[in-house]
C-alpha cells in the first residue's frame, strides 16, 4: 500500500527499532552483570509497535509511555544514557535515582509524561492534557500505550469514557501481546478484538498488525489525524507477542513454547529489514552503517552510565514539593482576549438539541454540547438559538 | 465589608481566582448547569463557560487523571468531589500519580482537589467522612481545612496559586452556619501556618475545621469556671505548623487535642508524638485526644452524637486535664 514515508525516514524507523533491540540486549548483559539496579522490562517482538506510533506524532504533540515503550522514548529525542542511567540509578538519569526504567519524562520540550506502575491512570491524564490543549488553541494529540492486562481496569473505563464524551484528541494504543504478567488475554476479557471496547465508548477502533512496523505507523498517522482533526479519540489494538518474560526474573515457562515459535517468524524487524530490502530502500552497505552507528552511540552511552556516580544519600531528603524550583505556564496559542475577561454568557440550561425527540430518545451529548471549536462552543451549547449567541457577544 | 457564608466565601474565591488567570479551570460532576450539588459552583458556567467549568462523568479518578493532566499542560485545575467520601474512589491518582509527581521526576501538578467533608449533616457512612490523614501520610500533598469563611476564600486562593496538589477539605457543616465579614479587598491566608484563635494560660486546645467552633465553644464555657483555655485553629494538617503549637503549648504546659476524624490514626497522635518529642519539659499533664470513635459515621442522630465530639465532650476533658 501507498504510504507517505521518504527513504530517509523509513531509515530512521528502522535505526530506532534496531537501537531500541540492541540498547534491550545490553541492558540484559547489564542485568545479568548485576549493574541494573531494579527490574527490567523488555519490549522484545514490540518495537514495531513503540516506533511506529510514537513516530507518527508531531514535535508539539505529548506521550506517555508503559513500561515497555523504550522505542517510544527513544522517538521522542531520549538518547540510550538517558535510558540506561534509569535502570543504573545513577545521579545522572533524568530523574537523579529517584525513579527507576522508563519512569521518567519532560514536560517543557519532548512533552513526554512519565508513567506510574498502575495501569490505566495515564488515560485520564492524557486526556486532561488533550482538553487542556484544545482550551489553549495548540491542536496537539496525546498519545498513551496499554497492554491487553490494563483494559481489565477501572480507570481504563473512566478514562476513556470521559475521552470520549470530551472529543479529546487522544490515541491509545492497546498492546495486546497476549500476556498480562503470566495470565493470558483469554482470561482478561472474553473479546476475540480487544479494539471492541472502544465501541462501549462510542469512539473508533482499529486493530493493526503490531509487528508490521509500516502498517503501524500507518495506522497511527491516520489515528493522530482524526484525533487532531477534532474528531474525538482513537483507539487502536495492535496485536502482538511478548517475547519474554513479564520481565528478567520471569523466565515464561507459563508459554506454550508452539506459541513463541509462531510468533518468532513475525519478527518485527526481520519482517521491516525484509520490507526494506523489497522496495529498495536501502543496500547493506546502509544496513552496516547504521549497524555500526547503533552500536557506537550504546557503547558510548554504556561507558558513560558506568562513569556515573550514584545519587548523593541525602538526596532521598529533597524535592517533595515544588517550592518555586519549576515554573507552572501554559502555552497559550490561541489569544487570550477570547477567554478573558470572562464572558461566556453560558445559560446554565441544558439545550433542548441535546435531546432527541423531546427526550424520548437521547442521543450522544458530545453531538451537540462538545465542539472542537471551543470559543463557538459555548454560545452554542447555551441554548443554540440566536438570542444565546448575541448574549455570548458574538 | 461584608457578611459571608463559609460556602459564598468559597465560591467567592473561585470567581475572583478564575477571573484574574484563564489557567483556572474548574472540573467536576454537576459543577455546570447545575452548580454544584452544595450550589458551590453556582453561576461560574455562565461567567466562565464549558471551557472552563467542565462537568463529567461520575468519574472521580478520570477527574483526577484529567486534572493532573492539565496541570501538567500548564493549567491550575480545581477538581470538585461532590462529596469528599468519594475521594477513595481516586486514591490512586492522587496518591501514587499527583503526589509522588514532583519529587519522582520534577513535574509539579498545580491541583486543587476541593469538596464537602465533615459529619453532624446525618449523611451516614458514605457522607460524612473526614478522610484528611490518608493524604496526609503521603508526601507531596499538601492538606488544608479551614474553618471560617476568612480562611476558607484566602486558603483557596493560595491552594489555587500553589504548584503542588493541594487537598482542600470544606467543612460542610459550617457551608451556611458560619458567616464572617469579609474585606472588599483583595487577601490570600498562607498554607502551613496555624493561628490562634482565643488566648489563654491554662491549657491548649487544638483544632481545626467544625470542631474549632466546638471548641471555641467550649473555651468560653471553661471561662466560666476559671479555666482559661488557648485555643489554636491548625488551618493546614500538611504541613503541620509545629511552631504555633510548641509555643502556645511552653506557654500552658498542657494540650487537648479535638477533631472529628476518627481516632485511631488521627492528627491527634501525631500532635501527642511530635509535642512530646519536642516539648517534653513543658508538659504538666497527659496530652489528651477528643475524637471521633474508631467507627464509621453512623446515620441516626442519636448514633451520630454519640459518635462525634461536641463542646460538652471538649469541657469534661479539659476540665479533667486542667486539674493536673
Amino acid at each position: 500500500m501507498a504510504s507517505t514515508l521518504n527513504r530517509e525516514q523509513y531509515l530512521e524507523l528502522y535505526y530506532f527499532m534496531r537501537l531500541n533491540r540492541e540498547l534491550e540486549e545490553q541492558m540484559v548483559r547489564l542485568f545479568r552483570q548485576n549493574k541494573i539496579v531494579g527490574g527490567l522490562y523488555s519490549s522484545f517482538g514490540q518495537e514495531a509497535i513503540s516506533v511506529g506510533t510514537a513516530y507518527a506524532l508531531g514535535p508539539g504533540d505529548w506521550i506517555a509511555p508503559m513500561i515497555r515503550n523504550i522505542g517510544s522514548l527513544l522517538v521522542r529525542g531520549f538518547k540510550p544514557r538517558d535510558i540506561l542511567t534509569q535502570h543504573m540509578a545513577r545521579y545522572t538519569s533524568p530523574t537523579l535515582g529517584k525513579d527507576g526504567t522508563s519512569h521518567f519524562g519532560d514536560l517543557k520540550t519532548r512533552h513526554v509524561v512519565s508513567p506510574i506502575s498502575m495501569l490505566g491512570d495515564l488515560i485520564p491524564v492524557m486526556t486532561g492534557i488533550a482538553m487542556a490543549g484544545r482550551y489553549l488553541g495548540q491542536k496537539i494529540v496525546t498519545m498513551t500505550w496499554i497492554g491487553d492486562g490494563g483494559t481489565s481496569t477501572g480507570v481504563f473505563h473512566e478514562g476513556l469514557n470521559l475521552a470520549a464524551v470530551q472529543k479529546a484528541p487522544l490515541v491509545l494504543i492497546v498492546e495486546n501481546n497476549q500476556w498480562a504478567y503470566s495470565t493470558p488475554v483469554e482470561r482478561q476479557a472474553p473479546l476475540r478484538d480487544l479494539a471492541d471496547r472502544a465501541k462501549a465508548y462510542g469512539m473508533e477502533s482499529v486493530i493493526v498488525d503490531g509487528n508490521d512496523a509500516v502498517a503501524v505507523e500507518r495506522t497511527a498517522r491516520e489515528a493522530v489525524a482524526y484525533a487532531r482533526a477534532g474528531r474525538g479519540p482513537v483507539l487502536i489494538e495492535a496485536k502482538t507477542m511478548r517475547m519474554r518474560g513479564h520481565a528478567q526474573h520471569d523466565a515464561a515457562e507459563y508459554v506454550p513454547k508452539e506459541m513463541l515459535e509462531a510468533w518468532k517468524k513475525r519478527d518485527p524487524l526481520d519482517r521491516y529489514e525484509k520490507f526494506l530490502n523489497e522496495n529498495k530502500l536501502w543496500d547493506p552497505k546502509t544496513k552496516k552503517e547504521i549497524d555500526a552507528r547503533i552500536a557506537r552511540e550504546i557503547q558510548a552511552d554504556v561507558e558513560f552510565a558506568e562513569n556515573s556516580p550514584f545519587p548523593p544519600p541525602e538526596l532521598a531528603a529533597q524535592g517533595v514539593y515544588c517550592e518555586g524550583c519549576h515554573t507552572v505556564e501554559a502555552d497559550w496559542k490561541r489569544a487570550k482576549e477570547e477567554v478573558m475577561p470572562p464572558r461566556s454568557g453560558v445559560k446554565p440550561e441544558w439545550p433542548m438539541q441535546l435531546f432527541t425527540g423531546n427526550g424520548t430518545q437521547l442521543s450522544p451529548a458530545n453531538k451537540v454540547a462538545i465542539k472542537s471549536k471551543p470559543g463557538k462552543k459555548s454560545a452554542r451549547a447555551s441554548s443554540g438559538t440566536k438570542s444565546g449567541r448575541a448574549k455570548a457577544g458574538r | 465589608m461584608a457578611v459571608t457564608t463559609y460556602l459564598e466565601a468559597i465560591r467567592q474565591a473561585l470567581f475572583e481566582e478564575m477571573d484574574r488567570d484563564p489557567a483556572v479551570v474548574l472540573i467536576g460532576e454537576d459543577v455546570g448547569v447545575y452548580g454544584g450539588a452544595f450550589k458551590v459552583s453556582e453561576g461560574l458556567l455562565e461567567k466562565f463557560g464549558w471551557e472552563r467549568v467542565i462537568e463529567t462523568p461520575i468519574s472521580e479518578s478520570a477527574i483526577v487523571g484529567a486534572a493532573v493532566g492539565m496541570g501538567y499542560a500548564g493549567l491550575r485545575p480545581v477538581a470538585e468531589m461532590q462529596f469528599i467520601d468519594f475521594i477513595a474512589c481516586c486514591f490512586n491518582q492522587i496518591t501514587n500519580f499527583a503526589a509522588k509527581s514532583h519529587y519522582r521526576w520534577g513535574a509539579p501538578v498545580p491541583l486543587v482537589l476541593r469538596g464537602p467533608s465533615g459529619g453532624g449533616v446525618r449523611g451516614g457512612p458514605f457522607h460524612s467522612a473526614n478522610p484528611e490523614m490518608y493524604f496526609v501520610h503521603t508526601p507531596g500533598l499538601k492538606v488544608v481545612c479551614p474553618a471560617t469563611p476568612y480562611d476558607a476564600k484566602g486558603l483557596l486562593k493560595s491552594a489555587i496559586r500553589d504548584n503542588n496538589p493541594v487537598l482542600f477539605f470544606e467543612h460542610k457543616f459550617l457551608y451556611r452556619r458560619i458567616k464572617e465579614n469579609l474585606p472588599e479587598s483583595e487577601f490570600t491566608v498562607p498554607i502551613g501556618k496555624a493561628v490562634v484563635r482565643r488566648e489563654g494560660r491554662d491549657l491548649t486546645i487544638v483544632s481545626y475545621a467544625a470542631m474549632l467552633h466546638a471548641s471555641l465553644e467550649a473555651a468560653g464555657e471553661l471561662e466560666k469556671e476559671g479555666i482559661e483555655a488557648e485555643v489554636i485553629d491548625l488551618r493546614t494538617l500538611l504541613p503541620l505548623d509545629r511552631e504555633t503549637m510548641l509555643a502556645s503549648v511552653h506557654k500552658t504546659n498542657k494540650l487537648l487535642v479535638v477533631h472529628e476524624d476518627t481516632r485511631t490514626g488521627g492528627i491527634a497522635g501525631e500532635i501527642a508524638a511530635l509535642v512530646t518529642e519536642s516539648a517534653f519539659e513543658d508538659l504538666d499533664g497527659p496530652i489528651r485526644r477528643v475524637t471521633s470513635l474508631d467507627t464509621p459515621v453512623p446515620y441516626a442522630p442519636q448514633l451520630e452524637e454519640y459518635f462525634m465530639p461536641n463542646a460538652a465532650k471538649v469541657v469534661a476533658a479539659a476540665r479533667e486535664l486542667a486539674r493536673y
